[in-house]
């Protein structure tokens, strides 16, 4: 026990908040993956986090808590990416991209004009890898409460979005409104994708978004299941990372640890392989060639 | 302006802009953005553990997007395209965050690697460049027909004999070369935007394909050369002008193609 655990894991405060934290972001981006994974959108997923880090950079620049730039400028790409067209299947990529490109154009200037004035470059390098044990406590409540009203939005229109996610047009034959639900669904992924950008970093949290509920998809055979499984694979991707991390301190080459995003991504990914390995379950709960019957209802 | 270390920023900064327009073309016409964007990015690890052993960065960067296309291309077979993206670019990013964390005096480094550092090309790096730009400018034009069918109607494809999967791994490995020429002059997060915008803007304009490419090229070669004027002259990130001009020139060309539409609707009404 003692060369798993370190000495001073269970005692030392950063520790303790890094699993608190960790924990609801991993269970936050595995349900809300879910649908995402479902509904082919891992792209904007992966963009929002980019463009957060804009916000991020942003922040940083007029001196704000980052965790606000994060969740101000991911809800306003999630809107603009809505606007100018990113319902549609076809094109939607595109649209995608040319937000992130604009983004990440801005985001070189928020950086460039924050080193001209403070001369830390380092900065930019928080913002894109993060670190998770340098949670400031002051933003915990902020980030608990965004965490829970995303996986509230996405458990509320569960049904709904799995239905318009799988066939869009018996979705509109049946009343729903196809493009709110879609709107708010892209809403409550801005918001979880920039609570995991703050924590593994705008670029990695994408791992604990996408890893966890594709291989739930594999393994599962309803979708409750996979959300279920999504979310302990994405916890405990989380926990065995920051034990990890926490006990590289004196590993080589360096002796200052190993990044926390490194285990993490590293254990999302490999798990997905092994699931690669498994045979799918009979009635297929991905498939491979057509998003539009990606996942069957039970 | 145009002497010295300027005189390779625009011969080099002219070679991206070029690479960028002609695959950036079939990057939006396949739909293969996401892969666009992964590539460069998680190129950029490769540089930073090149760097960490002392290697050439552009090794790094070849070796690192050649693996991430094959990886792309690989998983495909067995999951969703944009789930083997993203799981390929995450795995590519993290082995870059440990390599930047072994690394000790790397953060500036790895700014200029993400953002682009276009007024440090030496001259040593010219060449290489424009070798690798030449190569790839080659490979799109050897296979040219048959990717366009590829990209356009799959099927049709299929049946003429051009494989899809085989198509979409030659693509792939071309944006792997263009990009490990690429990211040390605009960066990793920036190569993307070239691509993308000009691109994106060129197809909604027009649909015939050697005018739509090289509208791209064109519009990547304005964006390029604006960029280096103003940020030669007010020393902002080259990144940040590409990447707005990018976003302009997408909406220009849709509301472009908006207008068009609706003369037409008014001068002809559909016959349904």
């Amino acid at each position: 026990m003692r060369y798993i655990f370190e000495p001073g894991f269970f005692t030392s405060a950063p520790v303790h908040v890094a699993l608190a934290v960790g924990t609801v972001i991993a269970i936050t981006s595995a349900v809300v993956g879910v649908f995402t994974v479902i509904r082919g959108q891992s792209f904007a997923g992966h963009s929002l986090a980019d463009i957060a880090t804009t916000g991020g950079s942003g922040a940083f620049l007029v001196g704000v808590n980052q965790f606000w730039g994060f969740l101000a400028f991911g809800a306003g790409a999630a809107a603009f990416m809505e606007m100018i067209g990113v319902q549609r299947r076809r094109g939607r990529d595109v649209a995608t991209g040319v937000v992130l490109g604009a983004a990440l154009g801005l985001a070189a200037l928020f950086l460039y004009l924050a080193t001209q004035s403070s001369s830390t470059t380092g900065a930019s390098f928080t913002i894109l890898f993060g670190s998770i044990f340098v949670i400031t406590t002051s933003t915990v409540p902020a980030l608990i409460a965004s965490a829970l009203l995303a996986l509230a939005t996405v458990v509320v229109l569960a049904r709904v979005l799995l239905l318009s996610s799988l066939s869009s047009d018996i979705a509109a034959a049946r009343g729903v409104p196809v493009r709110a639900v879609g709107a708010a669904f892209l809403m409550a992924l801005a918001v979880s994708v920039a609570l995991s950008a703050v924590i593994i970093g705008a670029v990695l949290s994408t791992a604990l978004l996408i890893g966890p509920a594709a291989t739930a998809l594999r393994l599962a055979r309803s979708p409750v299941r996979a959300v279920v499984t999504a979310a302990v694979l994405g916890v405990l991707a989380v926990w065995i990372g920051i034990v990890l991390a926490y006990d590289s301190f004196y590993w080589p080459p360096a002796g200052r640890g190993w990044p926390v995003s490194f285990f993490v991504v590293t254990l999302v990914v490999v798990g997905y392989l092994l699931s690669l390995l498994r045979p799918r379950p009979p009635t297929a709960t991905q498939d491979n060639h057509d998003p539009e019957h990606a996942c069957s209802p039970a | 302006m145009f002497t010295g270390l300027m005189l390779n920023t625009w011969i080099a900064g002219t070679a991206v802009a070029v690479i960028a327009g002609v695959t950036g073309f079939f990057a939006v016409l396949r739909g293969s953005t996401f892969a666009a964007h992964a590539i460069p990015n998680g190129a950029f690890a490769g540089a930073a553990g090149a760097t960490l052993l002392g290697f050439n960065p552009l090794a790094g960067l070849a070796l690192f997007s050649v693996a991430g296309a094959l990886g792309i291309a690989g998983l495909s077979r067995r999951a969703r395209n944009d789930v083997a993206t993203a799981l390929t670019l995450v795995m590519m990013l993290g082995v870059g965050a440990l390599f930047v964390s072994w690394s000790t005096e790397y953060a500036q480094e790895a700014y200029s690697l993400l953002f682009g550092e276009v007024f440090g090309v030496s001259s040593d790096e010219v060449l290489p460049i424009l070798v690798l730009g030449v190569l790839s400018i080659v490979a799109i034009a050897v296979m040219f027909r048959p990717l366009l069918l590829s990209s356009a109607l799959p099927e049709v494809a299929e049946a003429r004999g051009v494989s899809a999967r085989r198509m979409e791994l030659a693509f792939l490995l071309v944006m792997a070369l263009a990009t490990s020429m690429t990211v040390p002059v605009v960066g990793a997060l920036l190569m993307f935007s070239l691509m993308i915008g000009p691109s994106a803007a060129a197809r909604s304009v027009t649909a015939r394909p050697v005018l739509a490419m090289s509208l791209a090229v064109v519009l990547a070669l304005v964006t390029v050369w604006t960029g280096i004027v103003v940020s030669y002259e007010s020393n902002w990130p080259l990144g940040f002008l590409v990447g707005v001009m990018g976003a302009f020139f997408f909406l220009a060309g849709r509301a472009y193609a908006a207008i068009a539409r609706s003369a037409r609707d008014l001068q002809a009404p559909p016959a349904t």
